[in-house]
């Protein structure tokens, strides 16, 4: 690394003895950005943002938080009503929580789209894709903390998924609860885990955005960038940007705070867990729903486990299954509308996971999860073969700057 | 792209730019949106509703003969509620209050003179110093004795020796009729 020269004596001394100083310039001002990136791209250092949020507000609650069975939905309460602000900090975690998958999410879609996946990003992609195992992890553990009829609920349906596996699937369960049924050991090693997790997720997240600024940001374009002329520095012009899009996240993230602090909830999780009664009709948080459907759309119990992992572990084989060397969608016709119809999918899937099983919403949702594995498993490795992808310009630059030259490049290739 | 950054910075010598303006004001709005923001994560530590209501705690007072000490809860801490005889009353009333550590008038330390309440909670590092029991020490003065470091109390709770800065705390209290009394 080569070291910077600072002015302030005292920030010298610390960082001829530990560069700290000068990592954060390199990678935190100097770093050179694609000089083309759009607003998809603010929604990483958002995911940021929204995990910092998480973090603040979750260790302060768990100073009010009591995880025994019979105290855990009163001190939620009491959070509620006579912790000063306690009402703030639980609905700043609460839709927190929905508004991390929604960046996330995008997030996801946005690398899709854009070929982030593809080399020489494949790890920086796996890395992404254990964040967000972590992620809901972690979002399940938080859901069962409020002991509610959907928590307590949740909780059983979610670890049974675990006596699926063969021969010891029992006993796993039975590890998992510490017990006989979902109860207090349950609950305690729950709240354990959900204040561990975040932390891991922040080294995952450190080693995330070390593999990016190792392989550096890809770009709307899709193309490697070729020199200077090719990127700004991260700061001034990606903070401020950053900051913005901060701005905009806050006014749709704290509208549901202070307006409809419920809207992602469901009300059920307001009627204390109840081990004798099974409410009506259970469902997942919303962020769950598309692998719900996917696991209710296999009539077997071992297949639907397994197929519901696999639609999230099928993301790490993606780099291999996207055969085109095209890495934006935007000169890839063909692929340009199968996302869409992907995306599409997806959200049919997360609808039906919404829905009782049975009827129509069966079928939908069988062939919705045969089109989901399909996507990956037959229609991306085929486009790799037969489309024909538009020409890429030479460079982030070349069609700004020189936009006749450029496009004589473009016919030639 | 470096001269886009300097031309905005203004040329040489020009001084402060629009740009330096909005740089500070930007700053400015940031830091004091984030500071409020960080309010109720700090006042979410304070006492709790549920916390402070609990503030006040009622003693009924008759069966404590002359001589006897209870001790009951307020606020988590100990109080003492000394029933005085005439003769600590005269002791507490004798000293020279104006040569102790913390100098203060029996008068001013009680409503009723029969009745001491005190905070049970030295002065010190918050130990609680015995003497409530007649089977423990009471120290030099008849009063408190604190095991941790060794600071004695008067008939009244105030130090007399030992590390203690200050005497005794005495809670607000009132007396509700004759025998009651609310603490708080």
């Amino acid at each position: 690394m080569s070291g910077h020269t600072f002015q302030n004596k005292a920030i010298r001394w610390i960082d001829e003895r530990m560069p700290i100083f000068t990592v954060m310039q390199h990678s935190a001002i100097d770093y050179p950005t694609p000089k083309n990136l759009n607003y998809w791209w603010n929604f990483g250092s958002l995911a940021l943002f929204v995990l910092v949020i998480m973090l603040m507000t979750g260790i302060f609650l768990a100073m009010s938080y009591t995880p025994h069975v019979d105290y855990a939905f009163t001190s939620v309460e009491r959070i509620m009503r006579d912790v000063n602000y306690g009402w703030l900090l639980r609905y700043l975690h609460m839709n927190g929580a929905s508004m991390f998958f929604i960046v996330v999410y995008i997030h996801i879609f946005r690398g899709l789209y854009y070929g982030s996946y593809k080399a020489p990003r494949e790890l920086l992609w796996w890395l992404g894709i254990v964040i967000l195992l972590v992620m809901m992890a972690t979002a399940f553990m938080g859901y069962v903390l409020p002991w509610g009829q959907m928590s307590f609920w949740g909780a059983t349906v979610i670890t049974n998924l675990f006596s699926a596996i063969p021969l010891v699937g029992e006993d796993i369960v039975t590890w998992l609860w510490g017990g006989f049924s979902v109860d207090n050991p349950t609950l305690n090693r729950f709240f354990a885990l959900h204040y561990l997790l975040p932390f891991v997720l922040v080294a995952v997240v450190f080693l995330h955005l070390w593999a990016l600024h190792t392989t550096k940001s890809g770009n709307p374009l899709g193309i490697d960038v070729k020199g200077p002329q090719d990127t700004i520095p991260f700061h001034p012009y990606y903070t401020i940007k950053d900051l913005f899009g901060v701005g905009v996240f806050l006014l749709f993230y704290l509208f549901f705070v202070f307006y409809a602090p419920n809207f992602f909830g469901e009300p059920d999780n307001y009627i204390p867990a109840n081990p004798l009664v099974t409410p009506p009709h259970i469902v997942p948080e919303w962020y769950f729903l598309p692998f719900y459907a996917i696991l209710r759309a296999v009539p077997d119990k071992l297949g639907g486990v397994v197929l519901m992992f696999g639609s999230i572990l099928i993301l790490f084989a993606l780099p291999w299954l996207d055969r085109s060397r095209v890495r934006s969608a935007r000169f890839r016709p063909i692929y340009k509308q199968v996302f869409w119809l992907f995306l599409i999918d997806c959200i049919v899937l997360g609808y039906i996971g919404a829905k009782p099983p049975e009827g129509a919403f069966i079928t939908i949702g069988r062939i919705a999860t045969a089109y989901y594995f399909a996507h990956f498993l037959i229609v991306m490795p085929l486009l790799g073969r037969l489309e024909k992808p538009r020409p890429v310009p030479q460079s982030i630059s070349a069609p700004v700057l020189k936009p006749a030259a450029a496009t004589a490049q473009m016919e030639k290739v | 792209m470096a001269d886009t950054a300097s031309h905005a910075h203004g040329a040489p010598g020009q001084g402060e730019t629009r740009r330096d303006f909005l740089l500070y004001a930007t700053t400015a709005v940031g830091a004091v949106g984030t500071a409020i923001a960080l309010w109720p994560f700090i006042h979410s530590m304070n006492p709790a509703a549920d916390v402070l209501a609990l503030s006040s705690t009622e003693v009924d007072l008759s069966p404590i003969a002359e001589g006897q000490s209870i001790t009951v809860t307020w606020r988590g801490k100990p109080v003492f509620i000394r029933h005085r005889t005439a003769r600590e009353i005269e002791e507490a009333r004798a000293a020279d209050a104006s040569g102790l550590p913390d100098p203060q008038k029996d008068e001013d330390r009680v409503q009723k003179a029969e009745w001491l309440v005190l905070v049970g909670v030295c002065t010190h590092l918050g130990c609680i110093p015995l003497g409530q029991k007649t089977s423990e020490p009471k120290g030099d003065y008849n009063g408190w004795f604190c095991p941790c470091h060794g600071s004695h109390y008067d008939t009244s709770g105030r130090i007399r020796k030992g590390p203690a800065p200050a005497n005794l705390v005495v809670p607000e209290y009132t007396f509700l009729d004759d025998n009651r009394v609310r603490i708080g």
